[in-house]
């Protein structure tokens, strides 16, 4: 059998991923694919995206239909070089189905792939993928967890370790804030690094998270390799203090949905999951206090308390800002008219989760920056 | 962190968390440590299925047991709740209502409304309902549509790990009377379940699964039986949204007609009997408000209007199953 | 320890604000204002102040459908009370309860209740709160000889002395549960003979006598704030009028209730008894009269005038949250 076959599997995105229905093809059968390319558009019940491979050949074959519901790991597609005979594929197909097993329920604990740390006295979670390399560490905004990076995360791990956290007052770590401004949290940050090791890492923030990993770059220019700002915060005072308001105070379904919707472009990914998770995480004690407090040091009245835009110059390494031009919480114009050592990315029609809505995208600047 | 607990356990947990949290909190009834006065282990039993097991260990003579008098301590319940504490009381059998349930409608559901507004009630009463254990008829029933109809009670129906913890936080820290219902076949059903206390509001119900075709409203255990037939009927490609109602006091009748006025049409499953009770009252509701959205009559899955039986098969055939929800969702689909 | 003249003072106005209430309730029900039922405490005074003049903030009192003069003797206001027996948005429950379900938590009076027997199962649990939050409080619940029989009655008995409250269980025996004699109706001779069997101390004191009542009630209540636990007392009393307003009490003797008020009316025994022991002056007496009277008169003038609640008050109050 031709060893160019090569599989194309229902992704897990995310920690809980069970399964994924089929929304459509991208792509036909006998269509060229280059690694990076998306073939398929998936719906999960937390939210949908695109299945990007990481291969290239002909898509030679489609096994999933549209409106299947098929488990992670389930085989969607084939893809081989021109020269592969129909037969060996038919092949590769039979045996891949005989062979596959469904992950079993039970074993699908969320928290399982999870680790945590202590950094001075708090309780931080952090995901690992992959290893080797410098790696990288995911920083999200405010209101997030390490689940915002579920299309980044894997796809930035085949070549290095990748850690992703849960800042203070968010996910699974400590409800503990202290004074939750920008610089209280880079120290965490730091301190993450110094727990796990960690002597140099590429950075990538979004939005608070971007603030507060600039802020790690400018006092530790010796542990930072990169830097990647996504709609960051810290380059200008404007923010959508309404969103942060909002999203404090909102303590049902109906009050949270608007405010989610600002962060995409394409509404219809805030799905009735994503807002049932953010409910579950902002009704655990102390998570309402703990967004309380960083919004008055870190947007206090409605505007960045901390503006570094002056300082960005000053980072040593290489430095990417990546910017939706529809971003409504923190505006694209934050991205004009920075120093020369950042390249500026813009992606026009994108919002503020453009490293969700344009992932392949921003998987593909992050690796280029890093090289 | 989340972990798999079971519902029992999450129920539990909000015990002991809010315990520790709030010492005016303090639990009674009968054989809730279970070794009062005896010669053996002080916490014997921790409640007769054991759901408060350990709590005697922890918070002492804040968990009493009572003699088997359920007007007197339910009644007691009540008058410390309106005296300082928060108590919360264990009617072991919610068919246990008829002797005791004059401290809990007459007295705990008015004294808000009858004093002008001058009284706080911040009362719990843990019940257990539901058929399927082969208790028969007094130690089966699902009472809550009872409750749901007195003005000044609050009436909670978890039916997950999920949200029995998150639930029965709530209740604990509402300021307002709460009947809080747990069935006895979801004691052993396991979830996630997060490690810290969190609290979910009451008057939300939660679209457990989203379809296009017909809305089936539900509660308690028969979420599960809901979503059993879900899963047979995505197979015949007639998609269900499931809405589990969580409280039906008060109850979120806006996610009810949202949902329906998206499918147009409506089964209501319902493990109680067919008169005056929860499948009539959202099918009223819906045919009051959303009458112009039906495509097809609604349809009601319940038990039937008869005491609950003892012998296994006849216990079976009383519990509504996935096989008559399915049939009812045909038929509204004209497809039977 | 014997009263001082202030607390002997004190006594006297509770007992004659409550009869005078009472009495002028009885007249203006009759004039068809007041709706609903009325049942009057007139002839019993003596209990509720007897037991009332031992409490303070601290302490909690059940009451039942009989409950103006316990409700005056934990402090409940006048005007409130009577604005609220005519239904006026005014009222001590803002209309919304009535006679029957006079409260005033913020006093400790947690409530005149519609249901015969339905008050000590919460009495049980003021007196629990007391006991776990340490205040030092007792709970008082008072009831009558129909009530005795009821099984709240014997549960909360028992669930006092299986948990050792600071609770006190005080029947009002006034001869009758509605029309039916307790002769006929409660088992035992003395319905403290029940105390007893729940391992507490039953007392039986003549009700008509405040000091007789006074004396017994201080003990009881000393007795709970020591932790020593509940004690059942029976007052032996009679009431004046019918077992509501409207009543024609045809079950009752030729000339019963003139006897009674001629012979043992405990406002009367009172001035006789602090008069000849020169503990008080008629005059002084007559002084309170005289300001009763008129606060009972002004009481009636303003719920009259008052307004009915609001239309948009039948929606509220429910719940806190909902």
């Amino acid at each position: 059998m031709s060893d160019s076959i090569r599989a194309i599997c229902m992704p897990k995105w995310g920690l809980s991923m069970k399964e994924g229905t089929v929304a459509g093809w991208l792509m036909d059968e006998g269509d060229e694919i280059s690694s990076g390319d998306e073939v398929m558009d998936v719906d999960t019940e937390k939210i949908s995206s695109a299945v990007e491979v990481s291969e290239s050949g002909i898509l030679r074959r489609q096994i999933a239909s549209e409106g299947d519901t098929l488990s992670v790991g389930d085989l969607l597609g084939v893809l081989a070089d021109e020269a592969t005979p129909d037969a060996d594929i038919d092949a590769f197909v039979t045996e891949f189905q005989a062979n596959y097993v469904p992950p079993a329920d039970d074993e699908e604990d969320g928290g399982a792939a999870t680790e945590t740390v202590d950094v001075d006295g708090r309780s931080i979670r952090y995901l690992l993928r992959g290893e080797g390399g410098v790696p990288i560490i995911l920083v999200h905004g405010f209101g997030g967890d390490l689940n915002n990076w579920l299309f980044n995360h894997e796809a930035l791990a085949a070549t290095r370790a990748v850690y992703a956290l849960d800042l203070p007052g968010h996910g699974a770590s400590s409800k503990d804030v202290g004074e939750g401004g920008v610089a209280a949290l880079a120290a965490v940050v730091s301190g993450f690094m110094a727990a796990l090791g960690i002597d140099k890492a590429h950075l990538v923030g979004h939005s608070l998270g971007g603030a507060i990993a600039l802020s790690v770059a400018l006092d530790n220019a010796d542990k930072v390799a990169s830097l990647t700002l996504i709609g960051s915060a810290g380059l200008g005072a404007d923010i959508d203090g309404d969103y942060l308001q909002g999203f404090i105070a909102a303590e049902r379904r109906k009050d949270l949905k608007p405010h989610v919707e600002k962060l995409f472009s394409d509404p219809a990914l805030v799905t009735r999951q994503l807002i049932n998770d953010l409910l579950a995480f902002k009704r655990i004690d102390g998570v309402q206090a703990a967004l309380e407090t960083i919004m008055a040091a870190f947007a206090p009245g409605g505007s960045q308390a901390l503006v570094l835009r002056d300082r960005i110059g000053d980072v040593a390494g290489p430095v990417l800002a990546i910017w939706g031009s529809g971003d409504r919480i923190v505006p694209a114009s934050h991205a004009e008219g920075l120093p020369g050592n950042v390249r500026v990315e813009v992606m026009a029609g994108q919002g503020h989760m453009v490293q969700m809505e344009a992932a392949s995208e921003v998987n593909r600047l992050i690796d280029e920056l890093i090289g | 962190m989340a972990r798999n607990i079971s519902y029992q356990q999450a129920i539990g947990e909000a015990l002991a968390q809010e315990m520790e949290r709030d010492e005016t909190v303090i639990l009674m009834g009968e054989d809730v440590a279970g070794g009062a006065g005896s010669p053996g282990e002080d916490d014997a039993w921790g409640g007769v299925l054991g759901v408060t097991k350990g709590l005697y260990g922890k918070f002492g003579d804040r968990v009493m047991d009572t003699p088997i008098t359920e007007s007197a301590f339910i009644g007691a319940a009540v008058g410390a709740a309106t005296s300082g504490l928060r108590p919360v009381a264990e009617l072991m059998f919610i068919d246990f209502m008829g002797v005791c349930f004059d401290q809990m409608f007459n007295q705990a559901a008015k004294f808000r409304y009858m004093f002008g507004g001058n009284a706080e009630t911040p009362v719990v009463i843990r019940t257990m309902y539901g058929a399927g254990f082969r208790a028969a008829a007094q130690h089966s029933q699902c009472l809550y549509p009872v409750f749901t109809h007195i003005p000044g009670l609050k009436v909670v129906t978890p039916s997950t790990p999920y949200d029995a913890k998150g639930l029965l936080i709530q209740s604990i820290r509402d300021n307002d009377p709460v009947i809080f219902c747990e069935h006895k076949a979801l004691y052993t059903l396991e979830g996630d379940v997060p490690e810290e206390a969190y609290a979910i509001p009451f008057g939300e119900a939660n679209v457990t699964r989203e379809g296009d075709d017909v809305t089936i409203v539900t509660l308690g255990r028969m979420l599960h039986v809901a979503h059993e037939a879900a899963d047979a009927l995505a197979k015949e490609k007639i998609s269900c949204e499931v809405v589990d109602l969580r409280t039906t006091s008060p109850m979120d009748t806006d996610t009810i007609i949202e949902s329906v006025e998206n499918t147009g049409r409506l089964v209501v499953l319902d493990e109680s009997h067919p008169r005056c009770s929860i499948a009539t009252d959202v099918s009223a509701i819906v045919a009051q408000e959303a009458f112009g959205a039906l495509k097809a009559p609604i349809r009601m899955v319940t038990a039937p209007h008869v005491p609950v039986p003892f012998a296994e098969n006849l216990e079976d055939l009383y519990i509504p199953d996935a096989g008559q929800v399915q049939q009812a969702v045909r038929t509204v689909m004209g497809k039977d | 320890m014997p009263l001082s003249k202030d607390e002997l003072l004190k006594a006297y106005r509770m007992m004659k604000t409550i009869r005078e209430f009472e009495e002028r309730l009885h007249v203006e029900f009759a004039t068809g204002e007041i709706p609903g039922f009325v049942h009057l405490y007139a002839g019993e005074e003596a209990s509720a102040t007897g037991f009332c003049m031992h409490l303070d903030d601290r302490d909690k009192i059940a009451s039942n459908h009989r409950g103006h003069g316990h409700s005056i003797g934990k402090g409940c206001d006048v005007d409130a009370m009577m604005a609220e027996i005519y239904g006026r948005g005014n009222g001590l429950c803002g209309g919304k309860g009535g006679s029957m379900h006079i409260a005033d938590l913020s006093k400790g009076m947690m409530g005149a209740n519609g249901i015969v027997g339905g008050g000590s199962p919460l009495a049980c649990g003021a007196a629990l709160a007391a006991k776990q939050l340490g205040t030092g409080g007792v709970a008082i619940s008072f009831f009558g000889d129909g009530a005795s029989n009821q099984g709240t009655s014997m549960e909360s008995l028992n669930l006092a002395s299986v948990w050792n409250l600071p609770c006190i269980f005080v029947v009002e025996n006034n001869g009758y549960a509605e029309a039916t004699s307790s002769k006929y109706s409660v088992a035992c001779d003395d319905a403290a003979d029940r105390a007893s069997a729940f391992n507490m101390p039953g007392v039986v004191v003549d009700g008509h006598d405040f000091f007789a009542v006074y004396e017994a009630a201080g003990e009881a209540v000393k007795r709970a704030r020591e932790g020593k636990g509940p004690t059942l007392i029976e007052c032996k009393l009679n009431r004046y009028y019918g077992h509501f307003e409207g009543d024609a009490q045809t079950y009752r003797g030729k000339d019963e209730v003139k006897n009674l008020r001629a012979t043992i009316d405990c406002l009367d025994r009172f001035r006789a008894k602090v008069t000849s022991a020169d503990l008080l002056s008629e005059a002084e007496l007559d002084v309170i009269d005289g300001e009763v009277a008129a606060l009972i008169d002004g009481s009636v003038e303003k719920a009259k005038a008052a307004p009915m609640p609001a239309p948009a008050e039948l929606l509220t109050d429910v719940y806190i949250s909902y």
